[in-house]
């Protein structure tokens, strides 16, 4: 401190050290938490997850991630409803992951956010559902890995449906009908999500509309999907649908605490479901709309993507590559040991044994033989404006046919942008 | 920052300037001290509100989709789609209605929680803390315990129990708007939160109006109650109302957290800032739209405080009121 006092301080100096300081520990405060390991050695990799709800499936992948040698992967496990949102914001900051799990979306491609992995996907093309490879491709490059398919139907009780005296519908009317005669003072008859927008593509292709034509112009604005809209009115103001249950439609609770006699859900709630009511659980597809429709179940699932403008993008292919088409008994693990998925490689969907009897089978039957895939240029927009048809006409009373309208228009605007 | 003026005229002569200085008067110099206290201040609120500030105005005249380092001008575009927008339109209705709701919804709430934690005799201390810990709980927890607890749909839900006492059908407080009990819920866990901390900015008040004004009332024949509290507590609550009809204004502009967990994916009850959110941040990833809007809210917020200034004289002199 002595020689200090005697040091000749210039105010300018002190306020450019005291900024300088200040504007350091600030950074160094930003930068801190990035979730990186491997001490700044540049090798570390981050990759972000949905919460999945089934028990395990966070350790599992934190499991997998530690064997990998080559880098050091962080796993960010994202809560909440709106991971969409969470990573597309991250995806525009320097903390953005290397490696994320995704729906095939082309603004993603488009805007270059995420890297051509052709070259990894190549060797092992064949092996994979052609169907997942369609909608992870644009221009003849492939974008994304799939990673799991999961098809989603109608969940119902066989005993409940006994005792009502109702059989499986197949026509949306048929299904309002069953809704009524299921629905008691304590068990409502379906349960269709609290916002009800995951049947939002089921509805339109058992319409036998389709989200975007083959040369991408919007395909859903017809006569059939507005009746079906028209008919879900009816329902949601029925009494007979559940509403405003604790937990959405992509758990199985509603269902299992006998809150519902039927149920939205995805084939990842089979195993929980058949834990809590053994063989009293039976699924159906979506049914159909209007004369013209077809019943339709939707084959969602999630994909690995990697981030373009990673620092490292050569290191998170890698990664990718031999985590989701290397270690096929991981990607078996993944798909089987948890909730149930359907693999996206022949192979292993042919020699999951979990998936060759009973109920699983029954699912895997429904995907092959009513499923539809995701179109990559239904974009997340597109998406959103199609829930705000649903939120205006079904929850709300508004007219189907204006809304059907206002969002062709929104999504024109969008395949505008998109294509040109 | 008067501060600054008066001290650089204290400023030491040029020709003095060159002798070594000792450190006592570095120590000892207002200016120094000025900055030292209010520069680190100073640069956070540079870095983390001029220049986002700033950036948003530029990201206005850009179209920036999936960026922030836009390229493309497109002038007044933005502010064209985001003023044409009937959800940005609508989300400032659903923003006045909120704010008539909650305002005097709380501002009657925590003067009655004060004035009646204020007569207490005993355990006063008790039920001041009680009254002001939910202000600690985070928005989004208690969002959360609302919607899954207290007013889910199904009969298990805490309001649904209760009505289901007098026979009465279970509700669907969020999914139907139709009737929009959704305001109840939304109020509720702001009045909640909030009521207690302006409670405490009230008994801080009420423990500030001289006695023998009471006193002197009661000798000139005021009933105590009602009388009293219309002519004397009333009125010497006035500075401290404002301050509260003020900061409950602001809070409700900044509204957020409980709209966004509570309504999700639905198109009314969107606030402002929810709706900006969804337009730069959401799905639609336009930063350029979500700027303009931030740019016309920015606007308004401005013209509001100043009319509200004016009318109830906030930041007058005493004499003028």
């Amino acid at each position: 401190m002595s020689a200090s006092s005697n040091m000749n301080w210039d105010r300018r100096n002190v306020l450019r050290a005291a900024m300088g300081l200040a504007a350091a520990g600030g950074l160094a405060a930003c930068g801190s938490n990035t979730g990186r390991s491997g001490g700044g050695s540049g090798d570390g990799l981050v990759q972000y997850f949905h919460a999945y709800g089934e028990a395990g499936v966070e350790q599992a992948l934190k499991r997998y991630a530690k064997a990998y040698k080559d880098a050091g992967v962080t796993t960010q496990w994202i809560t909440g409803n709106n991971y969409e949102q969470k990573l597309f914001a991250a995806l525009l900051t320097k903390n953005a992951p290397d490696v994320f799990e995704f729906h095939p979306q082309i603004q993603l491609v488009k805007s270059g956010q995420v890297a051509d992995l052709t070259d990894i996907i190549e060797p092992v093309k064949d092996d994979f559902n052609q169907a997942d490879i369609t909608s992870h491709t644009v221009d003849g490059k492939i974008y994304g890995v799939r990673m799991i398919d999961d098809p989603q139907f109608l969940f119902y009780r066989p005993s409940l449906f006994k005792k009502a005296g109702v059989e499986v519908p197949t026509t949306l009317e048929e299904l309002i009908e069953a809704a009524d005669k299921l629905t008691t003072s304590k068990v409502k008859g379906i349960f269709l999500g609290n916002d009800l927008t995951s049947i939002d593509r089921p509805l339109i292709w058992s319409a036998g509309a389709d989200t975007l034509t083959a040369d991408n112009k919007p395909a859903f604005n017809t006569d059939a999907v507005a009746d079906g809209l028209k008919q879900l009115r009816g329902l949601f103001t029925s009494g007979n649908l559940l509403l405003d249950a604790p937990a959405d439609s992509w758990d199985p609770s509603a269902l299992i605490q006998g809150l519902t006699a039927i149920q939205w859900c995805g084939m990842w709630a089979m195993p929980a479901m058949q834990k809590a009511l053994g063989d009293d659980i039976g699924i159906f597809p979506f049914p159909k709309v209007g004369s013209a429709g077809k019943q339709s179940v939707y084959n969602g699932g999630w994909s690995m993507f990697v981030n373009a403008k990673s620092k490292n993008v050569e290191a998170a292919k890698e990664y990718v590559k031999w985590l989701w088409i290397d270690q096929k008994k991981y990607q078996e693990d993944f798909a089987t040991s948890y909730g149930f998925h359907i693999p996206p490689r022949t192979s292993l969907a042919q020699s999951a044994t979990k998936l060759k009897s009973g109920l699983p089978a029954e699912g895997v039957k429904l995907f092959n033989e009513f499923g539809h895939f995701d179109n990559i240029g239904w974009t997340q927009a597109m998406i959103a404006a199609f829930w705000d048809v649903i939120a205006n006409t079904v929850r709300k009373d508004g007219d189907p046919k204006a809304q059907l309208d206002a969002c062709e228009k929104k999504v024109d605007a969008e395949l505008k942008k998109l294509f040109g | 920052m008067s501060t600054t003026t008066t001290r650089g005229v204290a400023q030491p002569a040029p020709a003095k300037v060159s002798r070594p200085r000792p450190r006592r008067s570095l120590r000892a110099s207002s200016t120094f001290n000025f900055w030292l206290f209010t520069g680190p201040f100073l640069i956070g609120l540079i870095i983390f509100v001029f220049v986002p500030i700033g950036w948003s105005i530029w990201l206005s005249f850009f179209e920036a989709r999936f960026t922030v380092t836009p390229s493309e001008f497109v002038g007044f575009d933005n502010y064209q789609q985001i003023l044409t927008d009937a959800n940005f339109r609508n989300s400032l209705v659903t923003f006045t209605v909120f704010a008539a709701f909650i305002v005097p919804a709380t501002w009657a709430l925590s003067l009655g929680l004060a004035l009646l934690v204020n007569r207490l005799r005993f355990m006063r201390a008790f039920f001041r803390s009680v009254f002001f810990l939910p202000t600690a709980v985070s928005y989004v927890a208690a969002a959360l315990i609302w919607k899954m607890s207290l007013f889910n749909g199904v009969r298990f839900g805490l309001a649904n129990t209760v009505l289901g006492w007098f026979g009465v059908d279970n509700i669907a407080w969020l999914a139907n708007p139709d009737p929009p009990w959704y305001w109840l819920v939304i109020v509720t866990v702001r009045l909640w939160l909030q009521s207690g901390f302006y409670m405490i900015l009230f008994i801080a008040a009420l423990q500030n109006i001289p006695r023998e004004l009471y006193e002197a009332a009661s000798i000139d024949g005021a009933k105590p109650g009602w009388q009293t509290f219309r002519h004397i507590t009333l009125p010497q609550l006035r500075a401290t109302s404002t301050a509260v009809i003020l900061l409950l204004l602001v809070a409700a502009y900044q509204a957020f957290d409980e709209f966004f967990n509570l309504l999700g994916k639905a198109t009314w009850g969107q606030p402002p800032l929810v709706e900006l959110y969804k337009m730069a941040l959401g799905q639609n990833q336009n930063y350029g739209a979500g700027s303009a809007g931030a740019v016309v809210l920015t606007l308004l917020i401005c013209v509001v405080t100043l009319l509200q200034g004016k009318i109830m004289g906030f930041g007058r002199g005493e004499e003028s009121k």
